[in-house]
């Protein structure tokens, strides 16, 4: 078992330098300048955009720029922002809580409809209550977040006037007040992205049950005279979960990743906030570090849901 | 121009026969605005009004809290590394330079304890020096007083070519020297007639020598004051988060009396401008939003029965569109759009007035702008003072058609018009942007009428507005026939507004495109009126130079204005902001208060 994490890992590791080559390049490549903006200002002349060039090595070759910051990363400096003049792993740090916080809730909202929706729905498939979640599943995941996140918007914020819209980061209250806001103004952010996920995730759990629930085994343990409840979650479920514990590992990262279109929409000063901010500026450092940071999450993601498959699963053996 | 009339009009506001009023106002009838008319009194020897705001307030602080919303959130706070606006709005809140634009345009002291002028001694005759006199007793957050040791550092600091500090442009030909504890007097190189530049707005913010001593030059970024600002403003610092939130409250030991009104003040980033609008004028969530980039449609349709409303200022901000003088098709040694070569079509005059009869500024305003946008024949539009009286516009078909056809340009088969083998057909090419693309419609379907083929194309604003010597499809490089965008206009005077159109600032590959003459337009009358008006200090005689640099423009259709756009923002029903056009929108930060 660690033989085989730790070989794991071991080949984690050239993956991620490939993909840290591909995005840097494909960075350093893409058009744009950190110092636009500069451009059309006439108060800024073109020597101080070339002397802030100068400053953050952006006229040194690729390659060069490629080493320096895979040097600079091993020795757990993330790098430099452009735009901001601060250190990109504090940027980063300070962007977390909130995407833990309204992306993590989402998910685990979307896992408390998903399992037991669709673990009912499979017991009884084609009944009244299959029909119905399987209808609001479709309308869920047809309907794009930017698009349910501005109805809400229209809905409990603008003609209601429940519910504010725009994230703020420090609620001047303590105590349960503050406990109350926090909760208040992430209800629609989570909604949006929990119902989404919550359909198609339904959906997924329901046929990973039903391919489980017509086997053989799961006659014979009804006729062993095991109750419903037992036989569902002891034995469909347990075997059910795999595919769908697949499908939750992949979908962890973007607890890290945040969700660009909704935290835009929410104004949630989250990463993937600060990612599609930092793209449309060039600040490739940020970019960079966002986009590398991703692509470890789901390497070691990946990872862990092998090692789950063991535990759910123990005739999968990991060598 | 009445020269001899207004040195009267002048002596007689100097010996009070005249009030400021009526000076002002005289002026403003033969076209020269107040800001103008106010520098020409304190040329002249008449002191400035102390600009008179009303502000009702009558204790500091009370207001509960001011919560703003910046779209595009500031992410770094020391004004002078400041690389957008957004940013320049933030620092700010804490940072104050010696004075401030006000709505007019006038000086408006901060810092300083009086606005230089020659009856005060400030200014002397020759342009070449200004004395500020700085308030006494204003402090630093974080205790420590501020003399003319920190003007003068501020000037070393931002001067210093390896600070890379942005602003380095409005402290360059110029040096600062202390003349005693409270006063600074710049020395300029050549007679500066626009001297009210150094320590005035957005760049002109005073930073602490006690704290960026140690980091001037290479190691201006490792200062720990960047992001955690100490200033002398109204407000105090609390919490920076980059694109996301600034805070900050109440500073109980500011130097105006009874300010600032609010306790504490929010700056939370991000979004966009729609939802931003809808923050402040339909819930009410917010007190202020920045920069209303929505069309006027939506705006007043959020307007009904809404908590708040859309305010306006007027600046000199002019989205236009620019014709190339060079061939953007022709590639000489290595680079399109080459100096050594002329336009096929568009070096034709008749074409180029042509084409400015086809623009139908009206239409563009109805369907776009609404009340955000001012039509104009102008490039230059402001400060009043400056604004031509001697141009127009229209927009006609028949007599663009009848300019083509005298000019040789016949309708050919395909009903286009050519001449010499050569097809009326232009490329039109700017940013992503949904105004834009409308404007550019409106006058493809005018240029069709007239048979003008006109081709579209819009490039994606990082990559328009990037200087990236690579790409083909920047503003500078110009690689069609003509293209659109706006250049905002970022102090009260035209001087470097207008400089970029000498033949010396063409953009060629030579100096990477850098250069900000991209029409690559080229005038000798220009270029000599421009020398001539950098140091006229004639204020009079100036502003008829600049008015006859846009008169060329205009003859020469080098540039074909689309709008005067006005700055626009969303303000809560009793808040009642003080927005100048000619600087940022925090620039007089200190005088807001809210209606009871």
């Amino acid at each position: 078992m660690s033989q085989y994490v730790l070989r794991r890992l071991l080949i984690a590791v050239p993956s991620l330098l490939a993909i840290s080559l591909v995005l840097f390049v494909v960075l350093a490549l893409a058009p744009g300048d950190p110092f636009s903006e500069l451009a059309t200002n006439p108060n800024v002349p073109p020597e101080v955009q070339a002397a802030l060039r100068a400053k953050f090595g952006l006229d040194d070759p690729i390659y060069l720029r490629y080493l320096h910051w895979l040097n600079a990363m091993l020795h757990g400096d993330w790098g430099f922002s452009f735009v901001s003049r601060m250190n990109v792993d504090t940027l980063i740090l300070q962007r977390l809580p909130a995407t833990l916080y309204v992306i993590g809730s989402a998910q685990i909202l979307a896992l408390l409809i998903a399992i037991p929706v669709g673990v009912y729905a499979a017991t009884k498939p084609y009944s009244l209550f299959d029909q119905i979640a399987n209808t609001l599943a479709f309308v869920g995941f047809s309907l794009p977040t930017f698009f349910t996140g501005i109805l809400f918007i229209l809905i409990f914020s603008v003609t209601l006037d429940w519910l504010p819209f725009v994230y703020s980061t420090d609620i001047k209250a303590t105590g349960i007040r503050w406990v109350l806001e926090m909760i208040r103004q992430a209800i629609m952010p989570v909604a949006v992205l929990g119902l989404f996920q919550a359909a198609s995730m339904t959906r997924f759990v329901r046929s990973a049950m039903l391919d489980v629930i017509r086997l053989d085994y799961v006659t014979t343990a009804r006729a062993k005279g095991l109750g419903q409840a037992t036989v569902i979650v002891k034995h469909v479920m347990r075997n059910a979960m795999i595919p769908v514990v697949t499908l939750i590992a992949l979908q962890m990262p973007a607890v890290f990743g945040g969700a660009i279109v909704t935290e835009q929409i929410f104004r949630i000063p989250g990463i993937g906030s600060l990612l599609i901010s930092s793209i449309l500026s060039n600040d490739t450092p940020v970019v960079m570090a966002v986009t590398f940071v991703f692509a470890c999450l789901v390497v070691l993601f990946n990872l862990i849901a092998d090692v789950l498959y063991g535990w759910l699963d123990p005739r999968i053996s990991l060598r | 121009m009445l020269d001899k009339e207004l040195r009267s009009m002048i002596g007689d506001v100097k010996d009070g026969r005249m009030d400021r009023r009526t000076f002002i106002q005289r002026l403003a009838a033969v076209g020269l605005t107040a800001p103008l008319a106010n520098q020409l009194l304190s040329i002249g020897g008449v002191a400035m009004a102390q600009s008179p705001v009303p502000y009702p307030p009558t204790k500091r602080g009370g207001g509960g809290p001011l919560k703003l919303l910046w779209w595009q959130g500031p992410t770094l706070l020391n004004p002078h590394f400041a690389t957008g606006t957004k940013d320049q709005d933030g620092s700010r809140l804490f940072y104050e330079p010696l004075a401030s634009w006000d709505v007019e345009g006038n000086l408006n002291p901060i810092l300083a304890a009086e606005i230089p002028s020659v009856a005060n001694g400030g200014l002397a005759a020759d342009g070449k020096s200004v004395t500020w006199k700085i308030k006494p007793g204003v402090k630093w957050h974080d205790g420590k007083p501020l003399t003319a040791d920190d003007v003068v550092f501020t000037w070393e600091y931002a001067s210093d070519p390896a600070t890379a500090a942005v602003s380095i442009s409005t402290y360059a030909d110029m040096t600062v020297e202390k003349v005693a504890d409270l006063t600074v007097r710049i020395l300029f190189k050549n007679p500066t007639p626009f001297w009210a530049n150094a320590f005035v707005g957005a760049y002109g913010c005073i930073i602490p020598k006690h704290l960026f001593a140690d980091y001037k030059g290479s190691k201006s970024r490792e200062a720990p004051t960047n992001l955690a600002p100490v200033g002398t403003g109204p407000y105090k610092f609390v919490e920076f988060k980059p694109g996301d939130l600034v805070r900050g409250q109440l500073n109980p030991d500011y130097h105006m009396p009874n300010r600032p009104y609010f306790d504490t003040i929010d700056m939370k980033g991000g979004g966009d401008a729609v939802s931003a609008a809808r923050a402040v004028i339909q819930t009410g969530e917010f007190d202020f939003a920045w920069n209303m980039q929505v069309e006027d449609e939506v705006l007043l349709r959020l307007e009904k029965g809404g908590k708040g409303k859309t305010v306006y200022a007027t600046g000199g901000d002019i989205e236009f569109i620019a014709i190339n003088f060079t061939d953007p098709n022709a590639e000489v040694d290595g680079e399109r759009s080459s100096m050594k070569t002329k336009h096929p079509i568009l070096s034709d005059p008749n074409v180029r007035k042509a084409l400015a009869l086809l623009v139908d500024r009206e239409s563009v305003k109805k369907a776009i702008y609404g009340r955000a946008g001012r039509t104009t024949a102008n490039y230059l539009n402001g400060p009043e003072k400056f604004v031509s009286k001697n141009t127009s516009w229209e927009f006609s078909v028949e007599k663009a058609s009848k300019l083509l056809e005298d000019a040789g340009w016949k309708v050919g088969a395909d009903g286009i018009r050519e001449k010499d083998g050569k097809k009326l057909k232009l490329l039109y090419q700017t940013s992503t942007n949904g105004p834009r693309q409308k404007t550019q419609a409106i006058v493809k379907q005018a240029c069709q009428k007239a048979g003008i083929d006109v081709e579209l194309k819009s490039v994606v604003a990082s990559v328009f507005f990037s200087s990236d010597v690579a790409n083909p499809d920047t503003y500078s490089k110009f690689y069609a026939d003509i293209e659109e965008f706006q250049i905002p206009m970022t102090q009260p005077d035209p001087a470097l507004h207008m400089r970029r159109y000498i033949s010396a600032n063409v953009a060629t590959k030579e100096n990477k495109w850098q250069g900000p003459n991209f029409p690559r337009y080229v005038n000798k009358e220009f270029d000599e009126a421009i020398a001539a008006a950098e140091t006229e200090t004639d204020l009079v005689k100036r502003a008829a130079l600049y008015i006859k640099c846009n008169d060329l423009l205009w003859q020469d259709t080098v540039f074909i204005p689309v709008m005067h756009r006005l700055v626009v923002d969303a303000s809560a029903n009793a808040l009642r902001p003080v927005i100048s056009g000619w600087a940022n929108r925090t620039d007089n930060i200190q005088d807001w208060y809210r209606e009871a």
